[in-house]
């Protein structure tokens, strides 16, 4: 698994990457209450504004980690949101997707380096 | 962070595990590792404990009972006179233009009233009693107790088992109560829709307690977090967001505080700052109303959000002002201004949330049924 600064990790599934939050992210976000996903075969940019997430407390949004397409969404989420809080790192995956360039990924985190980045 | 104050019962957050944030100059407690979320629940379930010692104490004195409401009633339109003793009441002290410059509960305690205002206003408010009411009325700002509420289903049970006659007081009763020790000023009151207690009990006393309540298995803490989404399912305003300066009581729906006697008509009408407007629009409405919103999808719809006649195009008629997850309906609920003529209960109106429009209909409040002792 490979994390990234914006607390989402990437998950390697058969030469796609699947995409959700960290534990520590999840849990600053709180209680989520609402999860809209993006439409599956939808051509991404780095950065793009891909998912939103409320919690309790507000809205946020989750960024493509990398330029590709989204080949799945994960929509149990949409009929329960509280999975994000549950399992932010096991069943709570948002999207998996395929990646255009995967020299993107390079500067990405090991779980160390996320660890030690979050203090 | 240094120029935040305390209240006195900081090191308790802390020690409790509370996220601290800034909140009206004070850093308190927004959520403990309950979570927001199940801290309402529990809240609704049997009885949470919330410190809101940052809210203002206030103490009027005069020569009598009569002296003191009376000058009361120059800055509120309630009837303050009527009062009986042991008694409280919601309120709001209004401007020239009608609008509401803090809303706050005032009680009868013997020849003196007992007033709780809003943090973020406290200064300005004590600033406006002492302007308008000394001499003849003194005022004096409680800086030496804190306030603390208990609220829920449980609650009547957690206070008699400290002090028995608790139990005897209705709701909207004030009374003193001997709580582990601690002499304290209880009201059956609160902001949650539960019944409920809110204790102003002395600074030095005040950890204690809330140790002794704490240590109760019925008893969990609630920070801001779960405080805003219990008031938003209640219906009940939070000022600055669902009234402010610029709103009347009457757009606000508020009218019900307004008691007979200060109406067009009544023994002491007007006489208060903003009657006219007021009373005028007592009488023949006003152009905008505050309703309860229920939008229809799962999306939350909060502060700020626009609201419109129509999917597409169309005009906007009104805004939302306080919004998010109900957890206890278990959908997101808001409140909002609208025009009238799109206030009646189940008009469908649309939100504009990331730029698309969604559907929302204007709802009865309170969201969740009132658990009053009447």
């Amino acid at each position: 698994m490979k994390f990234t600064e914006e607390h989402e990790w990437l998950r390697d599934e058969d030469g796609e990457m699947v995409v959700g939050i960290t534990i520590h992210a999840a849990e600053q976000l709180g209680d989520v209450v609402f999860v809209e996903l993006p439409e599956e075969g939808t051509t991404v940019s780095k950065d793009d504004e891909v998912v939103v997430i409320e919690s309790v407390k507000a809205a946020s949004d989750i960024l493509a980690p990398v330029d590709g397409e989204i080949t799945e969404v994960n929509s149990a989420l949409a009929e329960n949101p509280g999975m994000v809080n549950d399992d932010p790192q096991g069943e709570a995956w948002f999207f998996k997707m395929k990646v255009s360039d995967p020299s993107q990924m390079d500067e990405f985190m090991t779980e160390a380096a996320y660890l030690k980045f979050i203090g | 962070m240094d120029d935040l104050l305390q209240t006195p019962l900081y090191e308790t957050h802390l020690r409790i595990g509370a996220r601290m944030v800034p909140f009206a100059g004070y850093s308190m407690p927004v959520q403990y590792p309950m979570g927001v979320m199940k801290e309402h629940l529990h809240c609704r379930a049997a009885a949470g404990l919330f410190d809101v010692s940052h809210m203002g104490q206030v103490i009027l004195s005069g020569a009598s009972w009569e002296a003191v409401a009376t000058a009361f009633e120059r800055l509120v339109p309630m009837d303050v006179l009527g009062l009986e003793d042991g008694r409280q009441r919601y309120g709001f002290f209004t401007n020239d233009t009608g609008g509401i410059e803090d809303d706050l509960m005032f009680a009868r305690r013997g020849d003196d009233l007992f007033v709780v205002v809003n943090a973020a206003c406290k200064a300005a408010d004590v600033a406006r009693l002492r302007a308008v009411l000394e001499p003849e009325v003194t005022v004096t700002e409680l800086t030496d107790r804190a306030l603390i509420a208990v609220q829920g289903p449980s609650a009547e049970a957690v206070l008699a088992g400290l002090d028995p006659t608790a139990a005897g007081m209705r709701f909207m009763d004030v009374r003193d109560l001997t709580l582990g020790g601690a002499a304290v000023w209880a009201s059956r009151s609160g902001y949650t829709g539960e019944d409920g207690f809110e204790i102003s009990v002395a600074n030095d006393e005040a950890e204690g307690l809330v140790e002794t309540l704490l240590a109760l298995d019925a008893v969990e803490p609630i920070g801001l977090g779960a405080r805003d989404s219990l008031r938003l399912e209640a219906g009940l305003c939070l000022y600055g967001h669902d009234i402010d300066a610029s709103t009347t009581p009457v757009e606000g729906a508020l009218n019900w505080a307004i008691q007979k006697v200060r109406r067009a008509g009544g023994d002491r009408a007007g006489g208060f700052p903003g009657a006219e407007v007021i009373l005028a629009q007592l009488s023949d409405g006003a152009s905008r109303k505050r309703v309860g919103l229920l939008p229809e999808g799962r999306a939350p719809m909060r502060e700020g959000v626009a609201l419109f006649d129509a999917a597409e195009d169309g005009s906007q008629v009104g805004q939302i002002t306080s919004g998010g997850f109900g957890p206890s309906v278990g959908a997101p609920v808001a409140m909002g201004y609208v025009d009238s003529d799109h206030s009646a209960i189940g008009t469908t109106l649309w939100g504009e949330v990331r730029g698309k429009r969604l559907p929302l209909s204007v709802a009865k409040l309170p969201f969740v049924a009132a658990n009053f002792k009447r």
